[in-house]
Formats: structure tokens, C-alpha cells, sequence
């Protein structure tokens, strides 16, 4: 079995056999994760350089460890101290190091589109690790399993995207990914954090979290950054919290239990109060593993062999 | 031969001597002394002019340069071009206004006219007033701050009272860039699709609705740079009703192409205005069907491969247009009846012409200005052949049905 692409850019138009197939792969990756030894020696003898052009640990972290477990070879390229401050361009410097024979790149970078381009003047295999406001697709690949592992299937699944979404990447590949696995996608917060006729994606728009909240299986916590406060998108952080905060009280009016999520790293008491982070029906821990898992699958299906 | 001015479109024999049309008839019995050039089933035309090229000399000579660029407006059937002054020094001053006169001259053998905008405020800065009675008397067809909108009103104003001292007109990039800010593509589905920072429509709409409001409480005359959006076409056919002062441009690729091409992340689809929507796109040919939108121009922007082949973000905004603009207008606009051979000679000479005052017309005793155009010729866009030094169009491979096949100025012939 084989990916349709050799890349992964995001999950828009990606077809639900690519992404069933990361997901029925990351599961058996993921038993491994669980063995006392959490090696394989599948790509044994292939080099991958980890391309961070944007501050990241966890997701890093996340690759580093997956393709350790593999067994790859890692370089990991990050900005600071490279010649990236002397002025040399993406071009120059991604040809640099593949010149040195990689096999894979995995690319962070802040401005959007970053992955597509590198894919024209590189010859490696590209994986998308965030490119600015564009695509996370192995942070919605990991949401994705999380779901499915929870409830047994995506389809007619209710998830809501709660936060910044004119901001989030990770709202983006979520949007893209549950939608073509049958998902019914909803989307929460200020309007302006609301990007313009995202509605015409297929999802719909809410902007009172209590009207949402009875009306789905999972919300998807967004973290808010202090900074589109001070870019004039919302007044407060106290206010943001009263009205769109994911608290107990609020989650404790539905009739069912509602699954949280978050991609991290959690403002507590802004977007998500404490308990319910910690509470009995919070996921984010198992999302961190299983980021893993499905980052060893996505490294596998795409490596070159 | 096609002269919307006098209503001529006729079969022709034109007898040109010392580059003055010395006669023009049904049939001229050519003598030996004749050098006879057979343009059977082309058509002639006065000759062409593109009132918005950027050709970065002096300052940006690695993009473009007065001879490059007029030879590709040469090569795109173009016997003139007005330049906009962004460049270092901007022509802000009549020594550069003069200095680009003189290098358009010595250029090419003068074949293209190269006629300065001047700027409308020092160093373009949107503050103070440009010397512009300096400017239009060392040869300025026009003002403009293209590319910086001049955002203060009350600039904006004086701008208009001081210009409509000498009849020029003010041409404005139209874009409030507080709410345009860091956007690099139209607002809308695509850039929230594509996670890429959105320029909406109503930046360029609300400049449009101010300029419009200041040119008719003053004398000034207004010209719109590069239209783009439905909502813009709909305000200048409304301020034409009431002043006729007003008049606008629109750009090939903005009668051709919308944001869809953007899904790419190509950076040769990237300029300022943004490509828009489907629905912005045919409301932009219905405002040329109706005459709202008067010309064609082209914005041709040339810069350099390293700098647009970066990602979409970094990259700078801009495209060439001279040598595919015609091409463009007979396959988009002309072979799908949005436009007539002589609404689309209006808009690409008799119109820009007119604005800039710089008027020409096919008759005995006038100087030979032509443009020459094949209407059915099919051919495929290559970028590698352009004349320009820049390549960054995103009409490459592109099959097209019509083109230019010669100018003639100054008593000179260019046929390709």
C-alpha cells in the first residue's frame, strides 16, 4: 500500500484512502510505542533533516522521536546560528544540505505555501510540519486518530474547532481531513477570528460557545495567543474567557460527555479552565503519544525505498 | 485599416514618406522607389499606448531598463508607454522626468514614446506636494504615487486642486492600506483556504469612494489605476454619471485570470490589486462592454527570477504585461464579443491618448503611428522570447488567438 503523493503538504484534497491508510498505520506504529523496546529498524540507512524555520519543541520533539524509532538518521537544522541570519534563501539552503544526500525533509516555516515551494527545487520527499497559517497536517492526523481510537469511527462524528481559527493551521488540515472523512465540522469564536467565508468549506459557524456545546461529540480547544489582543482582535483575555472559555460549568450543561482536545501548549484558564484539561474526558496526553505514532507512519509511508 | 476616431474601417493602401502619411486610398499603384509591405488580412491601427508601465530605470536597472522595456513594448505592439515614477530617484523632479525622456529617446531608436507620470507628492511620500508645474513642463503626462496611495484626504485634495491647474490627471493606486495591511492575495475563500493573509475588496473600494467625492468637489481630474473588483467597477460607472473627470484602467490579468490561480502558490500570481473573484472578473468585462472601464494597461512590473522565486509570502508583487496584453485582450475580450476591434482600439489608443493628451489619428498629413495586429493568429506565450528582462508572467505556455505583428513611430518599421 502507498500514499498517492510523495509528499505530504496538507490534507486539502487528500483522498480518505491516504488518510485511512496513515491512520490503520499508525495504530500498529503505536503498539510498538508500547513495547518495552520502541525501536524497528524500518528506515535503517535513510537520512532525514528536520527543517525548522520557526520555533517549535514539541512538535520537533515529536518527529525527532519518531524517526529515531525507525531507526533514520536525524540532522536536525533550526535558525538560530545558521546561515539563515547571513541572508541566504530557503532555495540555497535546502539545496545545500540535500546536496548532502537526504533522503527526507520535514519543513516548519512561518509563511504559508513554504512546503509547496520547496517541493520545486528539491528532489527529497517533503513533509509539512506547519507552513504559517496554512497547514498542520500531522497535528490533524493525530486528531483524527485520537477521535477514531475514542469513538470507533470519524463519520457523523460532531467536532468543533473553538478559538482562533483565522489564526491556526491546525484548524485548517482539521477542516480539510474530518470533511472528507464524513465528519460534521463546526467552527467557534470571535468573529474576528473568523477568516472570511470559511463557511463556504462545508463547516458551519458559531459564535456562542453554549450554543455549540450541546451539539457535539468533541471540541477542539484552540490556543489563543496574547498577541491578537494587542492586535486588536479581542478586548481582553478575561473577556475571552467568559465567553468563549471552555470551562466545567459549561460542559456540565450538556446531557452528554464531551471529548476535549487540544494541540498545545494550553493557556490554562484562558481557552480551557484547568479541571476540564485534566478532567476525566480531556485527550490532550494521548494526542501527544499517538502524534508519534502517526509520524512514524507518515515517515514510513513516504520514505523512499 | 480600423480608425474608431473617424469611423473608418476599410480596406487601405497607406503611402507613408519621411514617416508623415502622405496618402491613404482604396488602392496605390506602388512606384519603384516603393518599399511595399504586405499586410494583407492584418489590421492597422493607430498606434498603441500602455499609460502604466513601470521600466525601474533609474534605480532598479536589474529588473528593467528604458531600452529593455520599451523594447518589449515594442515587441507587444506598443508605440508608447507612460512610466510611473517608483523608481530611485522616483520621478519626482523634473531632471529624472527629463533624464527618462532622454533614455526613451536614445532608446531603440526612439521607436517606442516614452512619456514620464510624474509623482504627486516628494519622494512619494504622500506629505508634501511634488514641484508638479515643474513636472508637467519637463514632459509629465500625468501624477500619480503608484504603488504608495496617497492615504490623507486633505493631501489628496490639494493634489487635485493643484493639478487641476494644468488639466492633468491624478492617477491613483487605489488602496487603504490600513485594512489591506500584510495581505498578499484577494480576502475571501481562496486566502482562507490557502492560510495566506487577504486583501478585501472594500480597500480598494473606500480610496475609490473618497478620491471620487474629493476630484468632484474640486477641478482635478481622476484617474483609477488598475481596477479590480466588481464594487469598483459599480462606483465609477456611478461617479461617471456625475462627473467627467473620472475615468479608470483595468490590467489584462484582471480581465483574465481570478484568485483560483492562486491555489498554486506560483508567485507570478501575485500583485497588487490582488487577482479577485470569478464574480469580479466578469463584472470587469461587463464594465469594458459598457464603457465604464475606458483602457487597457498593463502595470507591466518586471522583477528579476530571485526575487520572485521564493515562497508566496516573501515574494514581491508584480507581473510583466507588455508583450501578452494584446494577445490577452483579442482572445478574452475581442473572440468572446465582450468588445469590437474598435472599442478594443479605443481602449488600447484612442482612450489612453486622450487621457494623457497625447492624440493621434490615422490621416493624410499626420505622423505614421501605427500598431499592426493579426486577429486570428494562434500562438503559445514564451516567456524565454520575451524582449523584457524580466520573465515573472503567469500567461507562460498560455495559447492565445491574436497578437501583434508590427508598430511603426517616427518613420521607422518593425515588423516580427
Amino acid at each position: 500500500m502507498k500514499l498517492s503523493s510523495r509528499h505530504l503538504l496538507g490534507l486539502y484534497g487528500m483522498p480518505a484512502e491516504d488518510i485511512e491508510l496513515i491512520l490503520e498505520t499508525a495504530t500498529s506504529f503505536k503498539e510498538i510505542l508500547n513495547r518495552p523496546i520502541k525501536k524497528v529498524p524500518t528506515l535503517q540507512g535513510k537520512t532525514i533533516v528536520n527543517l525548522f524555520f520557526e520555533n517549535s519543541t514539541r512538535t520537533r520533539i515529536s518527529f525527532e522521536l519518531a524517526e529515531r524509532r525507525l531507526s533514520a538518521d536525524v540532522v536536525n537544522f533550526s535558525v538560530a546560528g545558521s546561515s539563515v541570519s547571513k541572508g541566504e534563501t530557503l532555495k540555497d539552503t535546502a539545496r545545500n544540505i540535500e546536496a548532502m544526500k537526504i533522503d527526507m525533509v520535514v519543513l516548519r516555516h512561518s509563511a504559508a505555501g513554504t512546503p509547496n515551494f520547496l517541493t520545486q527545487v528539491v528532489k527529497s520527499n517533503v513533509v509539512n510540519a506547519g507552513d504559517g497559517l496554512h497547514e498542520h497536517p500531522t497535528q490533524a492526523l493525530l486528531d483524527m486518530y485520537t477521535l477514531k481510537e475514542k469513538f470507533g469511527r470519524l463519520e457523523n462524528l460532531r467536532v468543533c474547532i473553538v478559538g482562533d481559527i483565522a489564526h491556526s493551521r491546525v484548524a485548517l488540515s482539521n477542516i480539510y481531513g474530518l470533511i472528507t472523512m464524513g465528519a460534521a465540522v463546526s467552527v467557534c469564536g470571535p468573529a474576528t477570528l473568523i477568516p472570511r467565508e470559511i463557511e463556504k468549506l462545508g463547516i458551519k459557524v458559531f459564535h456562542r460557545i453554549d450554543d455549540v456545546i450541546p451539539k457535539v461529540d468533541a471540541l477542539n480547544v484552540l490556543r489563543i495567543q496574547l498577541e491578537r489582543q494587542a492586535g486588536g482582535m479581542f478586548p481582553t483575555l478575561r473577556e475571552y474567557h467568559r465567553f468563549f472559555g471552555v470551562t466545567k460549568d459549561r460542559l456540565g450543561r450538556a446531557e452528554h460527555p464531551i471529548t476535549i482536545m487540544h494541540p498545545g501548549p494550553i493557556n490554562r484558564d484562558v481557552e480551557l479552565s484547568a479541571d476540564v484539561a485534566d478532567g476525566p474526558h480531556s485527550v490532550i496526553l494521548e494526542q501527544v503519544l499517538n502524534g508519534v505514532a502517526v509520524r512514524m507512519a507518515v515517515l514510513y509511508l513516504l520514505a523512499p525505498m | 485599416m480600423i480608425e474608431p476616431l473617424s469611423q473608418v474601417d476599410s480596406k487601405v493602401d497607406i503611402l507613408v514618406k519621411d514617416g508623415i502619411v502622405e496618402s491613404i486610398r482604396p488602392s496605390i499603384n506602388p512606384k519603384d522607389e516603393y518599399r511595399v509591405v504586405g499586410l494583407k488580412d492584418k489590421i492597422i491601427c493607430s498606434g498603441f499606448m500602455d499609460m502604466h508601465v513601470h521600466l525601474r530605470e533609474p534605480g532598479f536597472e536589474h529588473k528593467e531598463t528604458i531600452e529593455t522595456g520599451t523594447l518589449s513594448a515594442a515587441f507587444g505592439g506598443f508605440t508608447a508607454v507612460c512610466c510611473m515614477p517608483n523608481t530611485n530617484p522616483a520621478i519626482d523632479d523634473e531632471s529624472i522626468a527629463l533624464f527618462v525622456q532622454s533614455q526613451g529617446k536614445k532608446a531603440n531608436g526612439g521607436i517606442v514614446d516614452v512619456y514620464p507620470i510624474g509623482a504627486v507628492t516628494k519622494r512619494r511620500e504622500g506629505k508634501e506636494l511634488a514641484p508638479i508645474a515643474e513636472l508637467v513642463q519637463a514632459g509629465a503626462v500625468g501624477l500619480s504615487d503608484d504603488g504608495l496611495p496617497v492615504a490623507d484626504a486633505e493631501v489628496m485634495r490639494r493634489v487635485f486642486e493643484y493639478a487641476g491647474m494644468f488639466g492633468v490627471p491624478v492617477i491613483q493606486h487605489c488602496e487603504e492600506t490600513s485594512l489591506s495591511k500584510h495581505g498578499v492575495m484577494n480576502e475571501g475563500l481562496v486566502s482562507t483556504s490557502l492560510g495566506l493573509p487577504g486583501i478585501p475588496s472594500i480597500a480598494e473600494e473606500v480610496m475609490i469612494a473618497r478620491d471620487m467625492m474629493l476630484s468632484e468637489y474640486t477641478t482635478g481630474r481622476y484617474h483609477v489605476a488598475h481596477i479590480s473588483t466588481a464594487g469598483s467597477v459599480e462606483l465609477v460607472r456611478t461617479a461617471k454619471k456625475r462627473n467627467n473627470r473620472v475615468t479608470c484602467e483595468v490590467t489584462p490579468h484582471h480581465f483574465t485570470l481570478d484568485d483560483e490561480a492562486v491555489r498554486s502558490f506560483n508567485t507570478n500570481t501575485k500583485m497588487n490589486p490582488p487577482l479577485r473573484t470569478h464574480k469580479d472578473v466578469e463584472a470587469i468585462r461587463e464594465g469594458l462592454r459598457d464603457g465604464t472601464i475606458d483602457v487597457i494597461a498593463t502595470d507591466h512590473a518586471p522583477h528579476s527570477l530571485d526575487e520572485k522565486e521564493v515562497d508566496f509570502i516573501q515574494a514581491p508583487f508584480g507581473i510583466i504585461g507588455l508583450e501578452s496584453a494584446v494577445g490577452l485582450a483579442l482572445t478574452e475580450l475581442v473572440h468572446t464579443g465582450f468588445l469590437s476591434l474598435p472599442q478594443l482600439i479605443e481602449k488600447f489608443s484612442v482612450n489612453p491618448r486622450r487621457i494623457v493628451g497625447k492624440e493621434i489619428s490615422i490621416e493624410e498629413g499626420a505622423e505614421a503611428n501605427f500598431t499592426f495586429i493579426d486577429p486570428k493568429a494562434e500562438w503559445k506565450v514564451d516567456v524565454a522570447s520575451f524582449k523584457s528582462k524580466s520573465k515573472n508572467s503567469p500567461f507562460d505556455g498560455r495559447t492565445l488567438k491574436g497578437k501583434p505583428v508590427g508598430i511603426m513611430n517616427h518613420g521607422q518599421l518593425l515588423l516580427y
